[in-house]
């Protein structure tokens, strides 16, 4: 297991230059700044090339012979298939406004963490093979050979970028950095470099529905424990609906919930909030993944996982589908979905069946997002709330980077938050909303040997959730993402210890009082609620 | 691959030092990750835990959420720690021969 210096040590960060020019300084690989690589049997299991056994600290990497050439044929395939592509190769004017604002370069102070010079990477081998005149010009137009150093860098610092979107937000030619990455994993997967904590829980999908390779008896097993301790904590049995066909909505969210803590109470939060709405929904044992690390694997895998979405609703012959609280799910529902798995004309707007609204903007997709249905509800007063079981959390709220920078779902949350919350205080107006830092080990990089990268690039994050620890005794980071739930406890044990992570659901579902409920005496956690120390002896 | 070589036999392990395949487990595989975990005595508290992950694993394909290995065996999580210092997850789940969980976790 990788150790990591203590955060007096990691805070001096160097952030000079080095001597040399970019393309003549090399970074080594060490313990704690790439993750493990893709195993030969997950690899053979998903058709993916070059399956060996292999360690980035290799000096050989054991690459195919032809290795260059496939290389630079997919190159031209994928300038050719994604016209963005080519003109985010182009358009770059180097203006260096993206800079500063990776939380890697802001935590680490490698000049090859600037998202400009990320991409950097990639743009001199395409001016070397694509732009007529760098061919000619060489180095001087900032071009250079593909040689077998290239892919050693492209490896360490595309598997570097947590694929969070906050440099583009500040490109004045909006340069989507993630699509940048997304397609320097595709050229590496030609030549078999690639990271298993991508590929397997991708392989897991692909056979069980879900990233953590949970079968269809033990998710219900799972879901069962869950409804156990809801039982045991409200007095009330609740039997959800699984894989049950003609209910009028799907309910899809990470699998991440249903197995670790805290996205468990998460799932309970979820689970009463049904059952107090009377809600005709089901569940999914195939349909039992909301992330989709095919996303960071390549558009194919992405996909064919995500097909199982409308597939299952077909099946099951619903009228809409509810997503949960997860990131990158709805990078891939908002920006891709439609045109990629759609239309799903055989499904309809969602409308509320509670509220009546019809929700437009899900038009596209057929699938909501739970912060909006919820919001609607408390909006509309459907839901019979008592805010003060949660005082024992002072909350903020952290915007996970894709439901706000991928469909700008920023302002639902917090009225969910404040609703069921008596205590809220913001973080610093640039660390939050569009601007909100990532976790720190998005995009397939929450793996244990990153750890140290992680917490670097998660200083910016930690920085902002300890001046509200500090100011005003924030004791609860809320977030609404599944990699968050698992990234961020370690985080703020390091950067702001004290502070404690849930989901928004899981404080829903503390706050809803359902109907004959006995008189509760812990929250879902089963800790005692306020005034009731005494009462859980 | 890693390999392990113990009192005769030989493990193959990932690179946190889990086994590679569940089959391999053995008696001596129990012995050498609680010298690795300075596991100071194995007792029948720990046994109990080993035996269920694997109990739980080979009816599953995984191992058990945390809260249902607590609440099966009748330990506190803390006293999970105290049985296996880095914890149900990196401490039981090697020692029982599990692979590490993937995805959001």
């Amino acid at each position: 297991m990788a150790k990591y210096p203590p955060p007096e040590e990691l805070i001096k960060i160097n952030y000079s230059t080095p001597v040399k020019s970019w393309m003549d300084t090399k970074t080594p690989f060490k313990p704690g700044n790439f993750s493990y690589p893709g195993k030969p049997d997950i690899l053979k299991y998903l058709g993916m090339p070059n399956p060996r056994v292999w360690s980035p600290t290799d000096d050989d990497w054991q690459l195919p012979p032809d290795w260059q050439r496939l290389v630079m044929e997919k190159f031209r395939s994928l300038l050719k298939k994604y016209r963005s592509f080519k003109v985010f190769m182009d358009i770059c004017v180097r203006c260096g406004a993206c800079a500063d604002k990776c939380h890697f370069f802001i935590g680490g102070g490698d000049p090859k963490n600037m998202p400009v010079l990320r991409a950097e990477l990639l743009r001199s081998i395409y001016r070397g093979e694509f732009s007529a005149a760098a061919k000619v010009l060489g180095k001087l137009a900032g071009a250079r050979k593909l040689e077998e150093d290239v892919i050693k860098e492209w490896f360490l610092y595309f598997y570097q970028c947590t694929e969070c979107r906050r440099c583009s937000l500040f490109c004045p030619y909006g340069i989507d950095t993630a699509e940048i990455t997304m397609m320097a994993r595709e050229l590496l997967h030609e030549v078999g470099c690639n990271i298993n904590w991508i590929l397997e829980p991708a392989a897991n999908c692909n056979r069980t529905g879900n990233h953590l390779g949970i079968q269809p008896h033990a998710y219900k097993d799972m879901m069962d424990f869950l409804c156990d301790d809801i039982e045991d904590i409200t007095g009330k049995r609740i039997r959800p609906n699984v894989n049950k066909k003609g209910c009028e909505i799907l309910f899809i969210t990470p699998s991440g919930d249903i197995f670790a803590d805290p996205g468990i109470y998460t799932y309970m939060g979820y689970l009463i909030l049904f059952e107090h709405l009377g809600l005709d929904v089901t569940w999914s044992t195939y349909a039992s993944e909301g992330g989709n690390f095919g996303l960071f694997t390549s558009d194919k895998m992405m996909k064919k996982i995500n097909g199982k979405m409308y597939n299952e609703a077909k099946r099951l012959g619903v009228k809409w589908i509810l997503g949960g609280e997860c990131g990158h799910m709805w990078r891939v529902i908002n920006q891709y979905m439609s045109t990629m798995n759609g239309p799903a004309d055989f499904l309809e707007t969602p409308v509320s069946p509670i509220t009546g609204t019809k929700f437009d903007a899900a038009s596209g997709t057929k699938m909501l997002h739970i912060a909006e249905f919820t919001a609607d509800l408390i909006k509309n007063k459907k839901l019979n709330l008592d805010p003060s079981r949660n005082d024992n959390f002072i909350s903020t709220f952290h915007d996970s980077c894709n439901p706000a920078r991928g469909m700008g779902l920023l302002e639902e949350p917090r009225y969910i938050m404040k609703n069921v919350c008596r205590q809220f205080y913001e973080m610093p107006e640039n660390t939050i909303r569009e601007q909100t830092f990532c976790c720190g080990g998005g995009a397939g990089l929450n793996n244990e040997e990153f750890t140290e990268t992680r917490l670097r690039g998660g200083l910016p994050r930690g920085n902002a959730v300890k001046y509200v620890r500090d100011r005003h005794g924030v004791n609860n980071l809320a977030c609404i993402c599944a990699i968050d739930r698992a990234t961020l406890p370690p985080l703020c044990d390091y950067w702001a210890p004290g502070v404690g992570v849930s989901g928004v659901h899981e404080l829903v579902g503390n706050a809803i009082i359902l109907d004959g409920e006995k008189k509760r005496t812990t929250d879902l956690r089963q800790n005692p609620l306020p005034g009731m120390e005494d009462e859980e002896e | 691959m890693a390999t392990v070589e113990y009192k005769g036999k030989t493990f193959e392990v990932d690179e946190d030092g889990f086994l590679q395949k569940f089959e391999d487990w053995t008696l001596e595989w129990v012995d050498y990750v609680k010298d690795s975990e300075g596991i100071k005595e194995l007792t029948p508290e720990h046994n109990k835990v080993i035996e269920f992950l694997q109990d739980y694993y080979k009816k599953n394909g995984i191992a058990p959420m945390v809260r249902i290995l607590s609440k099966v065996t009748g330990f506190k999580l803390k006293h999970i720690y105290e049985l296996f210092p880095s914890g149900p997850g990196k401490g039981a789940c090697k020692m029982a021969g599990l692979p590490k969980p993937t995805g959001c976790v």
